[in-house]
């Protein structure tokens, strides 16, 4: 059990690094670069000409479903991970097996109804 | 807990993390060059443009950083270093080579990968967001959708070779890898990378950055040195999904004389030959558009990511 725990404090302590470099990196930016404000340097990029509306424009946001769809497949993925290491190990064989097809039937009809939906469509 | 071992793992990786991208950067400025029948850089440093990228690295650290007067300022700021650090973070638990030659061992490697690597994208999200740009906007919001719908092929990709191992460790995976692997994971190899090539927003997948449409995506606001942070996030990612490709589908270390201390060569030489690919992929292929990308992966990458897990599952059973 501690090894477990060291593996995840090295981890953490190469975020420590990572984020010292960053700071590191930004702080010596701050050091090397010149500041010459000007309006027209402020102003939002729209290809040379002043930009127009709102800064953040409506879109449509058209993939929610796909959203949904994503969330509702990874958490399902997520449990083939555990399931992954043991299913062909003594005592499990074929009973897990026909469960696994139980399992990716349901994915592929879920994929499949999604897709007569027609929500698969970007467009 | 050696002190010594663990700082030198530290500067290791961080040295790597520094230096690979570097590399990949060159050698894409060359291979793409003499694929286009030019010479590409031929000046820095002088053999054959060598410091190419050290100069580049040079004037975006002189340039002005311009943050837009509408810019949300912090979050703006930030989203560099965001983009960048999880592929720091997943470098160190990529093995490299047998007995311990990997940065730190973890039991659950190829959840943590996939996790961090995921969270890459929140970086473009919130430079997207945060440039107050419509351009921005819109390639941030591509990113995202690319991510949600890429990840679920590579998600159940690296479970076919969970399975087909029987441990989540990514050293342990390796160690259990036999070469008939290779043909019985072909499948699922291929979603991996095209997979992983549509998180980097690599072409022919680059639809967020395209820049006939809407600029350079996310990334129209930003310069100097948080420009700089961008691009190497990108290069950094392509060094982890070469490295991850060969660790999971193409048995890392494994290869003649192995044994005799020379598995981390052919760890590199793997991990190479896929970033020669990845340039290959982007000299020539066009760009698919934001709907032929979201089709691909919803009706192609996602049921044959399906198909290869239950080839492995019926496999496994058969020969236990």
């Amino acid at each position: 059990m501690p090894d477990y725990f060291h593996g995840y404090s090295v981890v953490g302590l190469v975020a420590v690094v990572g984020v010292l470099f960053v700071a590191v990196a930004f702080a010596s930016g701050r050091l090397l670069r010149p500041v010459v404000p000007t309006r027209e340097k402020m102003l939002t990029y729209e290809c040379g000409v002043d930009p127009v509306g709102e800064h953040w424009a409506h879109t449509q946001v058209r993939y929610y479903v796909y959203a949904f769809l994503y969330v509702i497949f990874a958490v399902d993925s997520i449990f083939l991970f555990p399931w992954a290491t043991v299913f062909a190990a003594p005592g499990f064989g074929g009973t897990t097996l026909v469960e696994m097809f139980i399992f990716l039937g349901f994915l592929s009809v879920g994929l499949l109804y999604a897709w007569k939906k027609g929500v698969l469509e970007w467009t | 807990m050696d002190v010594l071992d663990v700082a030198l793992r530290l500067v290791a990786v961080l040295v790597v993390f520094l230096t690979f991208p570097l590399l990949v950067g060159q050698t894409e400025h060359k291979v793409m060059a003499h694929m286009q029948g030019r010479v590409g850089p031929m000046y820095a440093g002088g053999f054959h443009g060598w410091a190419q990228l050290v100069a580049d690295g040079v004037k975006f650290a002189q340039k002005e950083d311009v943050v837009p007067d509408g810019a949300d300022r912090r979050i703006f700021q930030l989203a560099p270093a965001v983009a960048l650090l999880p592929y720091l973070l997943v470098l160190i638990v990529i093995p490299f080579g047998p007995d311990g030659g990997v940065g730190q061992e973890i039991d659950a490697g190829i959840f943590f990968v996939l996790a961090v690597m995921g969270a890459g994208v929140l970086g473009s999200l919130m430079g997207g967001w945060a440039s107050a740009n419509k351009f921005s906007l819109l390639g941030g919001l591509r990113t995202t959708a690319q991510l949600i719908a890429y990840e679920l092929p590579m998600l159940l990709a690296a479970a076919s070779v969970a399975m087909a191992a029987g441990t989540l460790s990514l050293p342990g995976i390796v160690e259990s890898f036999e070469w008939w692997w290779v043909p019985w994971q072909i499948i699922g190899a291929l979603v991996f990378f095209i997979a992983g090539l549509a998180e980097l927003q690599r072409p022919p997948f680059d639809a967020p950055v395209a820049d006939s449409e809407i600029i350079f995506g996310a990334y129209t606001e930003y310069t100097g040195l948080r420009f700089a942070l961008f691009l190497l996030a990108e290069y950094a990612g392509i060094v982890v999904l070469c490295g991850l490709t060969t660790v999971l589908f193409l048995g890392g270390w494994h290869g003649p004389f192995a044994e005799d201390g020379m598995g981390w060569v052919w760890t590199l030489l793997k991990a190479a030959i896929l970033a020669f690919v990845v340039i290959w992929l982007r000299v020539s292929y066009p760009r698919l558009r934001e709907d032929q990308i979201m089709r691909f992966a919803w009706t192609t990458l996602v049921p044959l990511a399906l198909f290869q897990i239950a080839l492995t599952g019926v496999v496994k059973v058969v020969i236990q």
